[in-house]
């Protein structure tokens, strides 16, 4: 029976890991349809409480965090044994060092005090969510690998691969992304799944809500002859030998089949007391902890007035503040874009803005009939948007509204070839999506230097009709910065931002 | 072996357990139903129309002359029918100064202290019960206040000062012609009456500042996108707001380097205080005092067009009053 629950456990965590990487993998329009990353993410309850604490509101997708709620109140932390991705590659990754640690099994793989920091990290950052920011997903598990991987490991890999790399494309600060990733697996070699046991905050909250589990481990102290063998395997550090620490377990139940007297159970209603240590922090730490999550948000709202103007937001993202509080920092966004476009922001976006999804048109564009960041984002930071709403391929029969505004592209004329060099160039008005187009071109005679008259067209933008796309700038053959380029000016999601009248004249 | 199930126990857990998942659905619930912290902007509300009842037997207009601001607006509002024909006990007024630069009474970008101190007073004795001078200027609002002498010379007479830096704007329904909606002070949809109380300037891009741009005073939000359509803008705003006064402080009028000047060399004397409750009719009195015909100003022209009040009115003939030295 222990043997076929531990292989339980492992086809479990197999299949969330396959699912996980899969829809990482298969993002396509097609793919997204059949394996929607918005629904493995929705699962999370500390992005569900992140949301519903920053912003008041939950998304309904977000609901589906109840799930793991009842799974937690039935037997633990059985979401960081059996479906967490994260956990299930940090147990990979302690299983492949298990020969690199010395020493006896009680003492190797023994509870440690700082194993508490996770419960601090957490009262700090649910106070900053309460304050209004959604930072609490920097560290959340699953947006954590989520954005690991797709900003970080794979494009690593595609690198590696060469042209034959799933989708070869790149991303700023991938090597950090992906550093901070390979780090926290590295700390498996000297404490067994360390992130999960001393600095998780979701395994935090799960572990409150396992004081309620209904099944838990018993030691038949009968049978028991403290061999410490249970220790052995042991995922959470919970001490099964001692005075076992139920906000720790990970429900991994190693125990049980490690156990040669059959000494260990996993019951309904098992008398296992409430744990000691692991929850009971001095009251000096807790206040500590309250003071710097409050201290979060007014720090980092000092900084800036507003987002940088290269902070161009995906299209249907919600306002400055209410995105920087709905946001998870997950990424499912900058993986799903088509163009490479979406990048996780390290600078551009503020420090509050670290992680959050950033257009870049030197990078890519924003494809105007695609809605996939708003399909694929958990907490509707990002709206869900049909190309109808979005509205940029609208016919003159479909849609009514304007258009989501994204930025507004403006000229560089010391930079661009037919107003600064003489020279013929289209591409920026070829490219424009807009129907009627926002860049025309206004016909005109000039000399060059040889005495030859050129006629040519100089492009001129008409803010009211540009959405901000980004296919000017992207396409631009000036390099290194183009000479039509983007900001974010007159976005819609700010309703005082424009900066024309919107040509309501006749 | 293991212990029995204890019945007590499991109830506890239980209770616990319900506790904790209740507890989850009921927070997910209210997440579900509740209306989140970031509202979405709220709508736009209308703006009252701020006129008192019309008299045919008064002039839409009267021009006090003399060397005493305060005389001046006296003696002109004495031919309108005096303050209480527009401001009933217990009412709340909200009188609009130019008070946008940090400049002194002499250098004229403002309206002179002592016509806004005058117009409060009148206000107050005909029993107003709240006077509220404010303008959104354009320099720092608490040297505005200061240099300008209007926060001491109104608060002496009894007003009380609101610092648009402080206040709260509010979306009003404009239904412009330009303007669908705009950002106000908070007080312009709380007043009963509003004053607009502007000085006669010099403008690049209008020609003429005086009662029709002193609204934007009233505006948040980046006024400076109003400047693409300046007159239509004007136009709008005077038909939305409709103040029950306009009086139009021609002291000094800035002749060149408006709206902002400096020296005192781009001001030119008129001694002159104009009341009315024309708008329109007061505005192309004030555009007479820059030398220019207000037909050729344009916000004049179709602030007429859309029915606001008469040009010809303060384009000619204008009944005028002495008062005093």
């Amino acid at each position: 029976m222990p043997e076929l629950l531990r292989g339980l456990r492992r086809v479990y965590q197999g299949y969330f890991l396959l699912l996980f990487l899969a829809a990482l993998l298969l993002m396509s329009d097609e793919g997204l349809r059949r394996l929607p990353v918005r629904r493995l993410l929705q699962l999370d309850p500390l992005s569900a409480a992140s949301v519903l604490a920053s912003s008041w509101l939950l998304p309904a997708g977000l609901a589906a965090a109840l799930i793991v709620v009842a799974v937690t109140v039935l037997f633990g932390r059985a979401f960081c044994g059996w479906i967490c991705p994260l956990g299930t590659l940090h147990q990979i990754a302690s299983w492949l060092t298990r020969g690199l640690r010395h020493g006896p099994y009680q003492k190797a793989n023994r509870w440690r005090a700082h194993f508490r920091l996770k419960y601090l990290l957490l009262l700090a950052l649910g106070i900053a969510a309460l304050a209004g920011t959604g930072v609490v997903g920097l560290l959340d598990p699953l947006s954590l690998a989520m954005r690991s991987f797709a900003s970080g490991l794979l494009p690593a890999v595609d690198a590696a691969l060469g042209k034959g790399g799933t989708r070869p494309r790149t991303f700023g600060g991938a090597w950090l992304t992906a550093a901070v990733f390979l780090g926290l697996l590295a700390a498996n070699r000297w404490v067994v799944r360390w992130w999960c046991r001393a600095l998780c905050p979701l395994g935090a909250l799960l572990g409150l809500g396992a004081r309620t589990a209904l099944f838990r481990i018993e030691v038949d102290e009968e049978r028991c002859n403290a061999c410490n063998r249970c220790a052995r395997d042991c995922q959470g550090g919970d001490e099964p030998f001692a005075k076992h620490r139920v906000s720790e377990c990970h429900v991994c139940l190693n125990c049980l089949a490690t156990c040669p007297e059959e000494a260990i159970r996993f019951r309904l209603f098992a008398p296992t007391s409430a744990p000691a240590g692991g929850v009971d922090l001095p009251r000096r730490q807790l206040i500590g902890a309250a003071l710097a999550g409050a201290a979060v948000v007014p720090l980092l709202r000092a900084t800036t007035a507003e987002a940088s103007p290269e902070a161009i937001r995906p299209p249907g993202s919600l306002a400055e503040d209410a995105f920087l509080a709905r946001c998870v920092r997950c990424g499912a966004c900058v993986n799903a874009c088509p163009t490479g476009a979406l990048q996780p922001s390290l600078t551009t976006a503020g420090l509050e803005g670290l992680y959050t999804p950033v257009l870049v048109p030197r990078r890519g564009w924003c494809e105007p009939s695609c809605t996939r960041c708003g399909q694929v984002c958990p907490t509707a930071a990002i709206a869900p948007l049909t190309p109808e709403t979005k509205g940029w391929t609208r016919t003159a029969s479909t849609g009514a509204g304007r258009p989501v505004k994204i930025g507004t592209a403006f000229f560089d004329w010391g930079r661009c070839l037919p107003w600064a060099m003489a020279t013929p160039c289209v591409v920026c008005e070829e490219v424009c999506p807009t129907s009627p187009k926002a860049i025309t071109l206004e016909p005109a005679e000039v000399a060059r230097a040889d005495g030859r008259v050129v006629r040519l067209g100089r492009p001129r933008i008409d803010p009211d009709l540009c959405v901000g796309c980004g296919l000017c700038e992207a396409k631009c053959p000036v390099a290194a910065p183009a000479a039509v380029r983007v900001t974010r000016a007159g976005e819609s999601r700010d309703a005082r931002g424009g900066f024309t009248l919107g040509g309501r004249l006749p | 072996m293991s212990a029995p199930v204890n019945r007590r126990l499991a109830l506890r857990r239980l209770g616990g357990a319900g506790l904790v998942l209740g507890g989850s659905g009921a927070l997910a619930w209210l997440g579900r139903t509740g209306r989140g912290r970031f509202q979405p902007a709220r709508s736009a509300q209308p703006v009252r129309d701020h006129r008192a009842a019309e008299e045919p037997s008064r002039p839409p207009l009267v021009v006090a002359r003399g060397s005493d601001p305060a005389a001046m607006v006296t003696a002109a509002l004495a031919e309108l029918g005096g303050m209480a024909r527009f401001v009933k006990r217990g009412e709340t007024v909200l009188v609009k100064p130019n008070m946008a630069w940090d400049r002194t009474p002499e250098q004229g970008a403002n309206t002179h202290p002592e016509v806004v101190a005058e117009v409060v007073r009148q206000c107050r004795t005909a029993g107003a019960a709240r006077v509220i001078v404010a303008d959104n200027p354009v320099h720092d609002a608490s040297r505005v206040a200061a240099r300008s002498g209007i926060a001491a010379a109104a608060s002496a007479a009894g007003a009380e000062l609101l610092s648009a830096a402080a206040a709260s704007f509010v979306p009003a329904a404009i239904g412009g012609v330009v303007l669908a909606s705009w950002d106000v002070l908070a007080v312009l949809l709380l007043t009963d009456r509003l004053i607009n109380v502007p000085v006669v300037k010099h403008h690049s891009l209008s020609r003429l500042t005086c009662g029709l741009k002193n609204h934007m005073g009233l505006l948040g939000g980046s006024r400076g996108r109003l400047h693409q359509e300046i007159h239509a803008c004007v136009v709008d705003l005077a038909a939305a707001f409709r103040p029950t006064l306009t009086v139009v402080d021609a002291t000094r009028v800035m002749v060149r380097n408006g709206p902002t000047g400096g020296r005192l060399d781009d001001l030119k004397m008129v001694n002159a205080v104009a009341v009315g409750t024309d708008a329109v009719a007061c505005e192309a009195w004030a555009a007479r005092q820059l030398g220019l015909d207000p037909y050729d100003v344009p916000s004049v022209v179709q602030a007429e067009g859309r029915g606001l009040g008469r040009v010809a009115a303060g384009a000619g003939p204008v009944p005028e009053v002495g008062a005093g030295a």
